[in-house]
């Protein structure tokens, strides 16, 4: 099975994008898709990707939902920010949390998420340290900041075991 | 464009105002690359516009391709994960070239790399 599927999962989210793309699940569709994703999977194993075996499906939805929700509340904030900076300064700063991420594409994924929520920015990870180094446009309250990265943490901690 | 008309009342109101406040929040963000003091806080900026401008433009095509040719339509939501998952690497590394620049000018406010710790025996990393 894991020779003929190296990553199941890649595959079927290729052969999702691919339906997605023709706008259609005609059966030469899903024929052609099908040998893509196998192939692309072999391909990919080529590449030696890290491998990881994220779990917990319900879990990983509702960390999905979280992470939705913080990306409107963001946005709504910046955008308030960058309206008012005429008059008020936003004070921005770097701030430093430790992280405690073993896996490398779940650490892609806090990258991922960090950047596109507005408002935080991920600039530096410290392999050595374990540190992150990010920066925050408007820092009324260091201690939410700190919090959300570990709620994050935590969340794909549970989804990537 | 004349098909547009064709789109029923709700649907266009649905429509129009998404597309405003996606394009209201795309402007906010472009206006932010203008009005933000220095280039961290500018960094951002172009955020707002690929996070809530892409996902407000692309719903709001769903919703008007789906309605008008009365068939469910999914493939906009592709424009909005790509754009999401390639966002962070070119901010990711504008954000450690710009530190980079600004430690070897050795400009104030901004965090000096830490010491590497101290070199470890191999025995010591193991556990």
């Amino acid at each position: 099975m894991r020779t003929w599927f190296p990553y199941p999962l890649l595959s079927v989210g290729l052969l999702l994008i691919w339906l997605l793309l023709n706008q259609s699940v005609a059966p030469g569709t899903i024929v052609m898709g099908t040998i893509l994703s196998i192939a692309l999977g072999w391909v990919t194993l080529k590449l030696h990707p890290v491998h990881s075996h994220p779990r917990r499906f319900l879990r990983t939805l509702r960390f999905s939902a979280s992470v939705v929700l913080d990306v409107v509340r963001s946005n709504i904030a910046v955008a308030l920010v960058i309206l008012r900076v005429g008059r008020r300064a936003p004070n921005s700063g770097f701030l430093t949390v430790d992280l405690d991420l073993e896996d490398e594409n779940a650490l892609a994924l806090l990258a991922c998420i960090m950047t596109a929520t507005p408002g935080t920015a991920w600039l530096e990870y410290d392999r050595g340290r374990k540190s992150l180094l990010f920066h925050v446009l408007d820092m009324e309250n260091e201690e939410v900041w700190l919090q959300t990265v570990k709620r994050y943490e935590a969340g794909l901690k549970e989804m990537f075991g | 464009m004349s098909h547009l008309t064709d789109l029923p009342t709700w649907a266009a109101v649905v429509v129009c105002g998404l597309v405003l406040l996606g394009s209201a929040i795309a402007l906010i963000g472009s206006l932010g690359l203008l009005r933000l003091p220095d280039f961290y806080t500018r960094l951002h900026a172009p955020t707002l516009a690929t996070s809530g401008g892409v996902i407000l433009i692309c719903t709001a095509s769903i919703v008007c391709f789906a309605v008008l040719q009365s068939r469910w339509v999914f493939h906009e939501v592709l424009i909005i994960v790509f754009v999401i998952m390639t966002t962070p690497v070119t901010l990711m590394l504008l954000g450690q070239a710009a530190l980079y620049r600004d430690r070897v000018e050795e400009r104030r406010g901004v965090p000096m790399k830490q010491k590497p710790l101290p070199e470890q025996t191999p025995e010591e990393t193991k556990e």
